[in-house]
């Protein structure tokens, strides 16, 4: 692995990007960072970052939210997104997404914590997948 | 085989002045003396955690308050799915032969013993501490999502959600121990305002205080036995982002090994108790387990096959949605009504003679599945 770990490029540690890994061996891909591949125990994953483009595969709109900050927030919506690359990734979705639609990532910032926000995709998808 | 050879539960919802160990001591004295045992016959004790009482040794500090002298103590986290999670392990514990009667217990103050924005907060760490509880999802949050892909897929409306928080409130009114005990229609579901869209608050259970306890002997000491038959796992993830699919889950691979190891399966059931912290959940459980073709356990309900008299009688205490859920006595509570219908003591919810239940208990979102068989043996 070149360049910094993975962690300083990510959105989890405040700059705006979309990480993932994946195996050199069995081709897996996924998304919760670790120094081994989760399928087959390859010990040399290899860090990326994602294009920011997939499909969204759930959504719900949280109205009770877990404190009083987020409350402020609310209603904001909480999507999981296949990204094209194949892992899925949780975030912040704009208000009127539906399932099935193209999606890509920005980012957005509550609170100090920046955090990943899906839009519906102004570019045509490159692939279609369901 | 093993035996459940008693059981106990206190009533659930606010108890203002219990705390972990009272609840917990509470329902074990009730599980003892249905059991016909004293304190110094159980040998093995295995008890559930508790977020109010969070502890490193929680079965000892319960076995020296209550005054037990074990050979064997366990405490287990497995979120939702430890009630049964713990049976089967008291179950292995007993055939084995490292214990003769195993107490199984669990309690917490979970509504009196701290705020409604401190469960919300806790319970959503059961989310990856990265890549989601940042973004400030809740625990019904977890199970929206989900609803979302599973009605997307297999087109189940809101209403047929709405209709399994009908039926366990139906049942909930008939027990005296039961949280909410108000009847409610189809309307007060989907006219109660959204927590987490499609989830409603009458889609979710309540947050309770409550304890249940059962004993798990190698042998019978009552007339009417009920036997352990069968129970199986299947843990095929954590966090709701890594499931790999929203659509099925692992709860027919733990019903596949149930079946094989019990010899019993669905057709064989007449009594059901399943986990249902939230309708999308009851739901997602019913269709996975077979009860209910995908689609229909919304229609089923709808159509009375889950009432006292229909043919699949389901948690007739009122399940977690009326009952209660205090965390891990939660889904204890499934048990101990199902072991009251068996052995006929369940008063005006009596099912008319079951003599096998199929239980089944799930914990995280959907990640971690237990399913057990009980049987009546006269």
């Amino acid at each position: 692995m070149s360049g910094p770990p993975i962690s300083h490029r990510s959105w989890t540690s405040g700059h705006p990007a979309l990480c993932f890994q994946t195996c050199p061996v069995c081709g897996h891909a996924w998304y919760f960072q670790r120094p081994f591949c989760p399928a087959c125990g390859d010990l040399a994953p290899e860090s990326k970052v994602a294009s920011g483009h997939g499909r969204l595969y759930a959504l719900t709109t949280v109205e009770r939210a877990p404190g009083e900050s987020w409350q402020s927030m609310a209603p904001y919506n909480i999507v999981l997104v296949d990204a094209d690359e194949g892992f899925r990734v949780m975030g912040h979705g704009a208000m009127g997404l539906r399932i099935g639609d193209r999606v890509t990532v920005g980012f957005i910032t509550h609170e100090n914590q920046m955090l990943p926000f899906f839009e519906a995709s102004s570019l045509p998808a490159k692939k279609e997948t369901t | 085989m093993s035996w459940i050879t008693g059981v106990g539960m206190t009533s659930f919802g606010r108890h203002q002045d219990s705390d972990t160990l009272s609840l917990m001591s509470e329902a074990a004295m009730a599980a003892l003396k249905d059991a016909g045992l004293e304190r110094r016959q159980i040998d093995g004790l295995i008890c559930g955690y508790s977020t109010t009482h969070p502890h490193l040794m929680l079965s000892t500090v319960f076995a020296e308050h209550f005054g037990l002298m074990l050979s064997i103590a366990h405490a287990m986290q497995l979120g939702g799915a430890t009630g049964l999670a713990m049976l089967m392990l008291a179950s292995e514990l007993v055939l084995s032969g490292a214990a003769e009667h195993v107490l199984v217990v669990a309690g917490e103050n979970r509504l009196s013993g701290q705020s409604s924005v401190d469960t919300l907060r806790s319970l959503a760490q059961v989310g990856h501490p990265t890549y989601e509880v940042p973004l400030g999802p809740t625990i019904p949050a977890y199970y929206a999502l989900v609803a979302s892909r599973y009605m997307h897929k297999y087109g189940v409306t809101e209403e047929d959600l709405a209709e399994h928080a009908v039926v366990m409130r139906s049942h909930a009114v008939n027990h005296p121990g039961a949280h909410h005990k108000q009847l409610i229609g189809l309307s007060d579901v989907m006219s109660s305002r959204v927590i987490a869209s499609p989830l409603k608050l009458l889609d979710c259970c309540p947050v309770s205080d409550g304890g249940a306890a059962f004993v798990v002997s190698r042998e019978r000491t009552g007339d009417i036995g009920v036997q352990v038959i069968g129970c199986a796992q299947a843990h095929t993830h954590q966090h709701v982002s890594a499931a790999r699919d929203l659509t099925q889950f692992g709860a027919s691979r733990s019903l596949k090994e149930a079946v094989a190891k019990s010899g019993a399966t669905v057709a064989d059931a007449d009594y059901f108790a399943i986990y249902d912290s939230f309708t999308i959940t009851l739901t997602i459980l019913l269709e996975e387990l077979g009860i209910a073709p995908r689609g229909e356990a919304g229609k089923m309900a709808r159509e009375g096959w889950f009432g006292r008299d229909g043919r699949f009688p389901l948690n007739t205490h009122g399940g977690l949605l009326s009952y209660g859920h205090c965390g891990c006595a939660g889904a204890m509570a499934h048990l101990v009504e199902a072991q009251l219908q068996l052995t006929g003591r369940a008063e005006g919810r009596q099912v008319k003679s079951p003599t096998v239940a199929l239980l089944h208990g799930d914990g995280g979102v959907l990640s971690s599945h237990v399913t057990a068989f009980l049987e009546r043996v006269r």
